[in-house]
């Protein structure tokens, strides 16, 4: 364990993120982790982590870190304008930091959640198989809490040395900027009127200020669903719900595990990153798609991370 | 106990739930043999490689796969196969005995609705041993039940914000102590001092799914 980073300005909202702990979810814990897998992902394999080592997910306004030791960094995910000693840094390419170096962003450009990953990984408390933070428990990554001024970042052994200049090639990046989400027809469409059916995929929602790491709470056309009361059954991120009031939540990464409200649609997987990157007041709409498209869309993702080797 | 009549053919559905899951419903009311099914088909389905994780409810299973081992058409015909299996017989879940303070803020307004004393809703609400037909929701939350006909209610039109944790609630068939501050649109009738949710065991939930649950009237 190596201490690697010093926290002088903790930023909005930074936590400590892996992939989660899906075993979680038979006791009523969220499986969390992180918002974007695929820039999470991106930007560990760029300094040669395992895709799961835990990152910093930096939300909206990020950190201002210094490098107490000699290290390889790499940030993915939104464009948060990152700097290293007050130069433009380079995204999605590994860059090394020397002690004393200083990593800062400044303005948003485009996206909500950067992510920091160091090689070796950061450490963080590990709680039911998994570092990510996870606040409602206060527990896992650091204390179970966001980064504060002051904290020291510690990272584990690289089984390889990172090195710095690899890159994820530009055509491969995802358009941040797309905000167009792709949606297969879930288990509970059939309770949507038929005027609400055509409202959810011709209509532009955006993103309500009480949205979270849970879910996004969605204003636009409110949607009509009617029929019984359903059996609470198990959720998963992405699905949409529509309580009987008709707002439509997304659920994200640290949602509810079990619920009862009607979903009616559900993000498909390789459009989960774009939608991390949405912050209150952005605007979005959903475009149906079929199962065998949204599982294409998925390989091209896959195919990107492979190429970073 | 589960009932051990022969129980109806079950009525599987299969929904793609997104490009990765797929949601199986066995049953649309509480009932344990349904629910004894979905335990044993979630507990089946997670054997198999090409399931990542299952998530047994009340009458239906979760099912997260990976698509690039097996397409959802596949996956539903072989979960259609195990799902007309006779589930095994369930060995009874550990019984919990629970003391509630029945003086939850709703509780006047809860016996004036059903027509009934304090003391009658006492009775009935901790008169049944309970089934956990389900954990989730919040971490440690279980939907206990089913409830006698004589406290059945739909849930609150204006959900709380805010409820305190311990507090013992109803809606519809179902009952459940919340383990944690949340908003919530259920009855609260009581407060348990009992602890749920314990983030340092593993599994950090005081009740499994199957468990069985008994209330009893503690003093103030």
């Amino acid at each position: 364990m190596t201490e690697v980073l010093r926290v002088l300005e903790p930023g909005l909202f930074t936590t400590i993120q892996d992939l989660g702990r899906p075993q979680a979810v038979a006791s009523g814990v969220p499986r969390g982790g992180a918002m974007d897998r695929f820039a999470h992902s991106a930007a560990n394999l760029l300094v040669f982590n395992d895709r799961s080592a835990p990152t910093l997910e930096c939300t909206l306004v990020g950190p201002r870190l210094v490098a107490e030791a000699a290290c390889v960094v790499a940030i993915a995910g939104a464009d948060l304008d990152a700097r290293l000693n007050d130069q433009a840094m380079p995204a999605w390419t590994s860059v090394a930091m020397a002690p004393g170096d200083v990593l800062a962003f400044g303005r948003r450009r485009a996206g909500a959640r950067a992510y920091v990953a160091v090689g070796g990984g950061f450490a963080g408390d590990r709680w039911l198989g998994s570092a990510s933070t996870y606040l409602m428990a206060g527990r896992g990554g650091m204390h179970g809490r966001a980064l504060k001024a002051g904290d020291v970042l510690s990272c584990g052994e690289s089984w390889r040395p990172p090195v710095a200049g690899r890159e994820l090639a530009a055509s491969r990046r995802p358009d941040y900027m797309e905000r167009s989400l792709r949606v297969i027809d879930g288990p509970h469409f059939e309770r949507l009127s038929p005027d609400s059916r055509a409202a959810l995929v011709s209509s532009t929602f955006s993103l309500g200020t009480d949205s979270n790491r849970m879910g996004y709470r969605l204003d636009g056309p409110a949607l009509d669903v009617s029929g019984d009361e359903l059996l609470s059954f198990g959720l998963v991120e992405g699905a949409l719900q529509v309580p009987s009031g008709g707002r439509p939540i997304l659920l994200m990464a640290d949602h509810q595990t079990a619920g009862g409200y009607p979903v009616v649609a559900v993000v498909a997987s390789a459009s989960m990153p774009a939608a991390a990157q949405l912050a209150p007041g952005d605007e979005l709409r959903f475009l149906p798609t079929t199962i065998e498209h949204a599982l294409g869309l998925r390989a091209v993702q896959r195919d990107a991370l492979d190429s970073i080797s | 106990m589960p009932s051990r009549r022969s129980t109806p053919r079950p009525r599987v559905k299969v929904h793609p739930l997104g490009d990765s899951a797929l949601l199986v419903e066995l049953g649309l009311r509480l009932d344990t043999a349904v629910n004894t099914r979905a335990i044993a088909l979630a507990s089946a389905l997670k054997k198999r490689r090409d399931v990542r994780h299952t998530l047994a409810g009340p009458a239906s299973v979760t099912v997260r796969f990976d698509p690039d081992l097996i397409t959802h058409d596949a996956l539903a015909s072989a979960i259609r196969r195990l799902a007309a299996k006779r589930p095994p017989v369930e060995e009874p879940g550990r019984l919990h005995r629970i003391p509630v303070v029945y003086d939850g803020p709703d509780v006047e307004d809860v016996c004036e609705r059903l027509r009934i004393t304090l003391e009658e809703l006492i009775a009935l609400h901790s008169r049944p041993i309970y089934r956990a037909f389900m954990v989730g929701f919040v971490p440690g939350w279980a939907y206990l039940g089913p409830l006698p006909d004589e406290l059945v209610l739909p849930r609150r039109a204006a959900p709380r914000a805010q409820v305190p944790a311990g507090s013992v609630a109803i809606a519809g068939q179902q009952t459940g102590i919340y383990p944690l501050p949340s908003p919530g649109g259920w009855h609260l009738i009581g407060r348990s001092s009992v602890r749920l949710f314990l983030p340092d065991s593993d599994p950090p939930s005081l009740f499994r799914t199957g468990d069985r649950v008994k209330f009893f009237a503690a003093p103030g």
